[in-house]
């Protein structure tokens, strides 16, 4: 069955304008998007058109990622976790699977310890946002500190495949990367990429909750998501083979295949 | 027009050994401490010349690096405080946005002031990019913090009658009471550096002195911008005293002499930007311009020759930094004349701080450097008549 195309909208949450793709229909599925190296979702991406044929699929663009600029007051995760419960509020969602990446997971966390209301199910991919080890441990890699290239090679299995030619992109694209990556800084320059007290409060979750691993993740390494599983209640730990940090980009088809199978499983 | 002393206190003899980066990740272990306490010595005792020669002394700091020791600008100060007679001690600079307790600074400069006898000059500056990664504060709001910063000291350098109160996401206090309070009132001159247009205007509607570096004959551009910001705000031209240039001096009673000076200033372009090149671009630092750029694979341009000409400060031989009005080199006449010359294109500058020491410069070397210039070229300078400030505005 054709998947009709994606529509991108503006939803204005208390003054601040989001843009927003939805693909699909069905019971919802929040897609939460990554950031630097990868960003925001494209919305003719080839992952939200595979979940979008069993589920209505809303993508929203984090302000700043995309276009956006990020108002002043938006400086944390904890604010865009905010800002996406006044989004399921405004969309009226209910009965939502949350399905985050990265960056997107770690929002998607802190929306769930918050409250799960809305939410029925939770899929934090390659999430970061705790901080597993001893404080002399580096657990994410220091995207920041790192060329292009070395950051390419521990962001996919096939980095030769997945990485851009930045030399021959169009320049909208390269604004657009620079952008995601002054973005990244903003929401998780420090604490790097988590929030120290997220940990201790993800046994509040208690919703079915799968965290997926791209097993060739340099970035957070798959021992990194297993401690993250092992902190939430009941969750289940999968791997998908041939990608790396961002699997929704890398193995979109074993991605898609994984949330469904997860939310049918888990009776959705 | 007066002339800064200035070098870097530089740890030279490691930048024969780096793997590419002198700054950030190059092991301390490259330091002998001994080695270290020997160049701190004799940069002390440089210090001290320049105050006997009339010359007024300008530090700053860098952090992890190899190309500068001073990785707090108010220890060097404070130790000048004493040790120096008569010098202007100007901070250049302190860099506000990456502390994360600025009533400690306004605490130190005003101790400084104090000991000195009113002899200090604060200049507070964003720093550069490879001193976010070791501060690690966001370099995304890095901008928003310095200028918080700036208004919190300057509140607590002059509230005089009661402790105030200060409350943002930044920074929190409840009884802000700086002890002791400057010696000079109502606070010592304040001064900043830029490199961007925008920034030139709003430092012209402080007033503050401002500074570049490796400008060259680019300068004029900036200068203009801040007379913009200082006539809309003062209704009058801007003095050229708020004006400060930084440049390398080398001088020879020979041009041979001098020349083999500059070979050794021109170490301080050619090392300070020897550093890993994920650390020279945090996040939120440079422009979206900037960085498109960069993704292009372009570099940046540096600076510009009389003739227009780009030079690349890091790579630009000893004649091209001359050409660049980046180095003042040659004979006393001849540095004299580079600087009037400089001076003419820039509409008035009247502070000059001149890099009169770098990398593996000797002693001896330091001290003939300096005694030359301060005896053959300075007084000339402080004659020199800058051009007429109304005049400049109104072009």
């Amino acid at each position: 069955m054709a998947v009709s195309a994606p529509e991108t909208n503006r939803v204005d949450l208390g003054g601040v304008s989001v843009e927003v793709t939805e693909r699909g229909r069905g019971r919802p599925v929040l897609f939460l998007h990554p950031g630097h190296p990868a960003g925001r979702v494209d919305p003719n991406a080839r992952v939200l058109e595979l979940l979008a044929e069993n589920a209505r699929v809303i993508a929203p663009t984090h302000p700043g990622f995309g276009m956006d600029q990020a108002p002043r007051h938006l400086t944390t995760v904890d604010d865009l976790a905010y800002l996406y419960l006044d989004l399921m509020e405004a969309m009226a969602l209910r009965d939502c699977a949350v399905v985050g990446v990265s960056l997107g997971g770690w929002i998607a966390a802190e929306i769930a310890v918050k409250t799960t209301e809305r939410i029925s199910r939770l899929v934090l991919a390659n999430s970061v946002g705790i901080k597993p080890g001893d404080r002399e441990t580096r657990d994410i890699a220091d995207i920041f500190a790192m060329t292009d290239k070395q950051l390419g090679e521990i962001a996919y299995a096939d980095p030769a495949k997945m990485m851009p030619n930045t030399k021959t992109l169009p320049e909208s694209d390269l604004v657009m990367m620079a952008r995601s990556r002054e973005a990244t800084g903003r929401y998780a320059w420090t604490p790097f990429m988590h929030n120290p007290k997220l940990k201790q409060r993800l046994n509040r979750i208690r919703i079915p909750t799968l965290v997926l691993w791209g097993e060739a993740d340099r970035i957070a390494k798959p021992d990194y998501g297993q401690a993250l599983a092992a902190a939430i209640p009941g969750a289940r730990f999968n791997t998908i083979t041939g990608a790396g940090h961002f699997p929704h980009l890398e193995q979109p088809e074993a991605f898609a295949r994984s949330v469904s199978e997860f939310l049918q499983e888990t009776g959705r | 027009m007066r002339v800064f002393q200035f070098t870097e206190q530089p740890y030279p003899d490691a930048w024969n050994d780096h793997n590419g980066s002198l700054r950030v990740n190059l092991p301390n272990r490259k330091l002998d401490p001994k080695h270290a306490a020997d160049l701190f010595e004799r940069y002390y005792d440089e210090w001290q010349l320049a105050d006997e020669l009339g010359l007024d002394i300008m530090l700053n700091e860098h952090h992890a690096t190899a190309t500068c020791m001073s990785a707090a600008v108010v220890v060097g100060m404070s130790v000048l405080a004493r040790i120096t007679k008569r010098a202007r001690l100007l901070v250049l600079g302190y860099p506000i946005a990456n502390r994360p307790d600025p009533l400690r600074a306004a605490e130190e400069l005003a101790m400084i002031d104090v000991i000195s006898r009113g002899r200090l000059e604060m200049g507070f500056v964003r720093g550069v990019p490879q001193e976010v990664p070791i501060a690690n504060m966001n370099p995304v709001f890095q901008s928003d913090r310095f200028w918080e910063a700036h208004d919190f000291i300057m509140k607590a350098l002059t509230s005089h009658d009661e402790p105030f109160n200060w409350e943002s996401e930044n920074f929190n206090y409840r009884h802000v009471n700086v002890w002791p309070r400057c010696y000079q009132q109502p606070h010592p001159p304040v001064w900043s550096t830029t490199g961007s247009t925008q920034t030139a205007i709003k430092l012209g509607g402080y007033g503050y002195v401002m500074a570049t570096l490796g400008t060259g004959y680019d300068t004029r551009r900036l200068y203009d911008a801040y007379r913009k910001g200082y006539t809309q705000k003062f209704g009058t031209a801007a003095p050229a005293d708020r004006f400060g240039y930084l440049g390398f001096v080398a001088i020879g009673h020979t041009e041979a002499e001098a020349r083999r000076r500059g070979e050794l200033i021109a170490t301080y372009p050619r090392s300070s930007a020897i550093v890993f090149a994920p650390f020279r671009n945090p996040p939120g630092y440079l422009s979206m311009e900037d960085n498109v750029r960069m993704l292009k694979g372009e570099g940046k341009p540096r600076s510009y020759t009389k003739d227009g000409r780009v030079i690349e400060m890091a790579k630009g031989s000893v004649q091209d930094l001359i050409d660049a009005g980046v180095l003042f080199c040659g004979t006393p006449d001849q540095v004299y004349d580079q600087i009037k010359d400089f001076v003419g294109h820039c509409g008035g500058m009247g502070n000059l701080l001149m890099m009169g020491h770098a990398g593996p410069m000797s002693h001896e070397d330091t001290v003939e450097n300096l005694t030359i210039f301060a005896k053959e070229v300075y007084p000339r300078l402080k004659e020199l008549r800058q051009p007429d400030p109304i005049a400049i505005a109104a072009e």
